[in-house]
């Protein structure tokens, strides 16, 4: 626990940096003190460094989490893919297959055009979401407390508290959409619905504007969504962990409470989840049909 | 809490994920699902065929079966009946025989008795004659006569 050595804001503050790579300009005061004479690619060291990185920066933390736990969702499914046959199935197999079959019963569920897309992308978003989700489960110190040993300044575990982890693939959910909208419904056809309804041709103005903000809701809530639900439960649980070290009876406390909130997150993470995969499929689904 | 390039590099991550996901791993397990939907109602389709196939053959059997007693009863009742009829027609032919043997027999009897009484009156004829001529030439004698008249009568 290192909130003997910070305050509770500044620990805070670690808990919800990104290990963010970027360039600094030349002339930049680095956190310690130390004056950059060339622009450098480095790893921020405080959250200004990483502010002052701007657009061009990555978080690895984000990236490699997300690309690992993705990575590790395929090369399951893609295992009990290759054995999969009519016979009976194996443990895995079965697993596999069970998934397999609720998401494409939600599919079918949900969505009425045909488009052999759409049930993998809802596949990969469940998987894939619930997957970062639940690192969240882990007690928080632990993966960041790993990384500090390795030196590492920051190091956030759950992907999905990064915005730009879930603005990523809610702005691939609106590309699909807006590339649907157009090849099912034409140009004019899609053009048509943002700019004629709801009160006809003449209130072209009133309905662009809020068919506009209808559409431009979708991957914003989509993404803001999954996002405000997982950057608030971590806080949670980070304020919890700030009462481990005020003491026998508070730490107590907070160990029952984070049990206890842990439990309650199993059913968030999961819910987030199924909602971003459904909301994508009803998404794709509008997308798909000719008229409202 | 910045947005940067993480965001493009997610974008791009999400989409490798979702056409790794669309090209490797989705078509292989639904179509296992769907070959495995269809062996098992193949299946099931083909137990119910065979109880209704075995249904046919136990009511195919028990309707041969019924058929072979009927068809066997008959068969004895006819081979009863035809005995009863040899029986009966053996001893029609048995008692006609007799009857012909008996009529046979008789008429002999009958023409040999005729006979044997013909050549008897023959015989008594010439006995008569014969002793009717010996008295003629003889004196009657009582006691002669007697005698004569009791061989004749003997030889009659």
């Amino acid at each position: 626990m290192s909130a003997e050595a910070h305050t509770s804001t500044e620990y805070i503050k670690h808990h919800l940096q990104n290990l963010t790579y970027g360039q600094l300009p030349a002339g930049y005061t680095r956190s310690d003190g130390e004056v950059l004479r060339h622009s450098t690619w480095t790893i921020a060291h405080s959250p200004q460094e990483a502010k002052d990185m701007g657009f061009m920066a990555i978080n690895l933390d984000t990236m490699g989490f997300s690309i690992v736990l993705g990575a590790i969702f395929l090369y399951f499914f893609r295992k009990a893919a290759r054995i999969a046959d009519s016979g009976v199935p194996g443990g895995l197999q079965n697993f596999v297959e069970w998934v397999v079959e609720f998401i494409d019963s939600s599919v079918r569920g949900s969505f009425t055009g045909r488009n052999p897309m759409v049930a993998p992308l809802a596949l990969t978003i469940f998987i894939w979401i619930f997957l970062m989700n639940l690192l969240d489960l882990l007690p928080i110190d632990w993966i960041p407390g790993l990384s500090g040993l390795l030196g590492l300044p920051y190091l956030k575990a759950v992907a999905t508290t990064d915005p730009n982890a879930t603005f990523g693939m809610s702005l691939t959910v609106f590309a699909l959409v807006l590339y649907y909208s157009f090849r099912m419904k034409g140009v004019g056809g899609f053009l048509g619905e943002l700019t004629l309804q709801p009160f006809g041709k003449w209130g072209m103005p009133a309905n662009l504007l809020l068919e506009g903000v209808n559409l431009i809701a979708k991957p914003v809530s989509l993404a803001l969504r999954l996002f405000g639900n997982m950057y608030a439960g971590e806080m949670i649980f980070i304020l919890i962990a700030i009462m481990f070290s005020g003491g026998v009876v508070l730490a107590v406390t907070g160990g029952v409470l984070q049990w206890a909130w842990a439990v309650f997150h199993i059913l968030i993470i999961t819910l987030q989840a199924f909602i971003f995969m459904t909301l994508t499929i009803v998404y794709l689904d509008m997308a798909h049909q000719e008229h409202h | 809490m910045n947005m940067n390039l993480t965001l493009i590099g997610q974008s791009i991550t999400f989409a490798i994920f979702v056409w790794f996901c669309m090209k490797f791993v989705w078509p292989p397990i639904v179509n296992a699902l769907e070959a495995r939907r269809k062996r098992i109602a193949d299946g099931l389709a083909a137990a119910d065929r065979g109880r209704h196939e075995l249904e046919l053959a136990s009511r195919r059997a028990t309707e041969n079966l019924v058929e072979a007693k009927q068809k066997s009863a008959e068969i004895i009742a006819q081979a009863e009946k035809r005995a009863s009829q040899m029986i009966e027609e053996a001893k029609t032919a048995a008692r006609e025989e007799g009857d012909r043997l008996l009529a046979a027999a008789k008429a002999e009897i009958e023409q040999e008795s005729h006979r044997a009484r013909e050549a008897l009156r023959g015989e008594v004829a010439a006995l008569v004659v014969a002793g009717a001529g010996r008295i003629l030439r003889r004196e009657v004698d009582a006691q002669a006569h007697a005698d004569l008249l009791q061989a004749i009568q003997n030889e009659l």
